[in-house]
């Protein structure tokens, strides 16, 4: 490592984009308009009839573009939970 | 008809009103007749920005109630003649503005100018959201840094969904303004990067302006930047982003760069232009 190196403080831009569009696609959702509040829960609903959900492996995010925005639903579905429903 | 413009953010202190008197001064000095409406009912500052304050003798609460027609609380800059403000009233609160009110002002006012531009308070409640509700365009100040990031990114969800546009379907057109920028520290990585400032928020940008002692010596003479000083950094970039919201496309230019950006900026920007 270069001398210079120890002295200088790392950047911390990047860190601060990352944080904001973690905690942004988050927010997002929560804040989000009535019918996406609809959709997560209806969503959420169908699922949960098939599966156990567990707020830990259920993820729900909103990317967005300049035309559309994107609702993500990530959930995650236990080996035996699939055993069972076959 | 004129064309209603909201200049929001949520957060305070990022330069909304001196956006507003900034890019309403810019487009009068194109010739347009431009109305800038004060919609920070209780802590009235355009007024001052715009160096009237000791002209005000009616204000839009006192329009909403009836007691004052809109040509007698209009005050004309003394500089710039198509140039009018509507101020705010400082006494009262943000209850006096009604719904019905505010949409009764702001038909009047399009029928007698060609811009429209509304001075929005910090914060995401009635105020800021009366202050969007007839918006054709909205103009989204933001600083690169992240809690201006994240309280912008909430005013736009608040465009898409509480404005009259937005509730008949239509698309809200958003522009991004980032204000206080400093590209010495963009460039040292302290400071966040138009990049990603735009990738996070998605919306096309309107201008970058420069933090500038320029701002801080207008609006201690009482006047818009482009007025006080046309030629310093911040009013270039306001004229430019004025250029755009009159339908222009250019290229942005980055301040404190050293030639115009052929790196991705401008490619974002041209692509979005296309
Ligand atoms: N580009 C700039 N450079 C330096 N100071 C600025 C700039 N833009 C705004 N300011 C200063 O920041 C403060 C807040 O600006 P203001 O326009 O009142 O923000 P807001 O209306 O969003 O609360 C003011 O003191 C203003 O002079
Ligand atoms: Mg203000």
């Amino acid at each position: 490592m270069s001398i210079f190196r120890l002295f200088r403080k790392q950047s911390s831009a990047p860190v601060a984009r990352e944080r904001l569009q973690l905690l942004l696609a988050h927010e997002r959702v929560s804040t989000g308009s009535d019918l996406v509040q609809l959709l997560r829960e209806e969503i959420l609903a169908v699922i949960a009839k098939h599966v156990e959900l567990d707020n830990e492996r259920v993820q729900v995010k909103m990317d967005r573009t300049e035309n559309v925005s994107i609702l993500e639903i990530d959930v995650e579905i236990p080996r035996d939970a699939v055993k069972q429903a076959a | 008809m004129g064309k209603v413009i909201v200049v929001t953010s949520g957060k305070g202190g990022v330069g909304k009103t001196t956006s507003t008197a900034a890019l309403g001064a810019a487009l009068a000095q194109r010739g347009e007749r431009v109305a800038v409406v004060d919609f920070d009912v209780g802590l009235r500052n355009l007024d001052l920005v715009m160096g009237a304050e000791r002209r005000v003798v009616y204000d839009l609460v006192n329009v909403i109630q009836g007691d004052a027609k809109l040509p007698q609380a209009l005050i004309r800059d003394k500089r710039v003649e198509t140039l009018f403000l509507l101020p705010a009233s400082q006494t009262r609160d943000k209850d006096n503005l009604t719904p019905e009110g505010v949409e009764r002002v702001i038909g009047e006012l399009k029928e007698h100018f060609d811009w429209i531009i509304c001075d929005s308070p910090a914060g995401i409640e009635r105020g800021a959201t009366l202050a969007m509700r007839h918006a054709d365009v909205a103009v989204v100040v933001t600083n690169p840094e992240v809690s201006s990031v994240r309280d912008s990114d909430r005013i736009i969800g608040l465009l898409d969904s509480k404005t009259v546009k937005a509730e008949s379907g239509e698309r809200m057109e958003k522009h991004l303004l980032l204000t206080r920028f400093d590209q010495a520290r963009a460039e040292r990585g302290d400071m966040l990067k138009v990049e990603d400032v735009l990738e996070i928020l998605s919306i096309p940008l309107l201008g970058i302006i420069p933090e500038s002692m320029d701002v801080l010596r207008a609006s201690n003479l009482g006047a818009p930047v482009t007025v006080a000083d046309s030629r310093s950094a911040p009013a270039m970039a306001y004229f430019e982003a004025a250029r755009r919201l009159a339908g222009e496309t250019l290229p942005v230019t980055v301040p404190g760069e050293k030639r115009a950006s052929g790196g991705l900026l401008s490619k974002i920007f041209s692509r979005r232009a296309a």
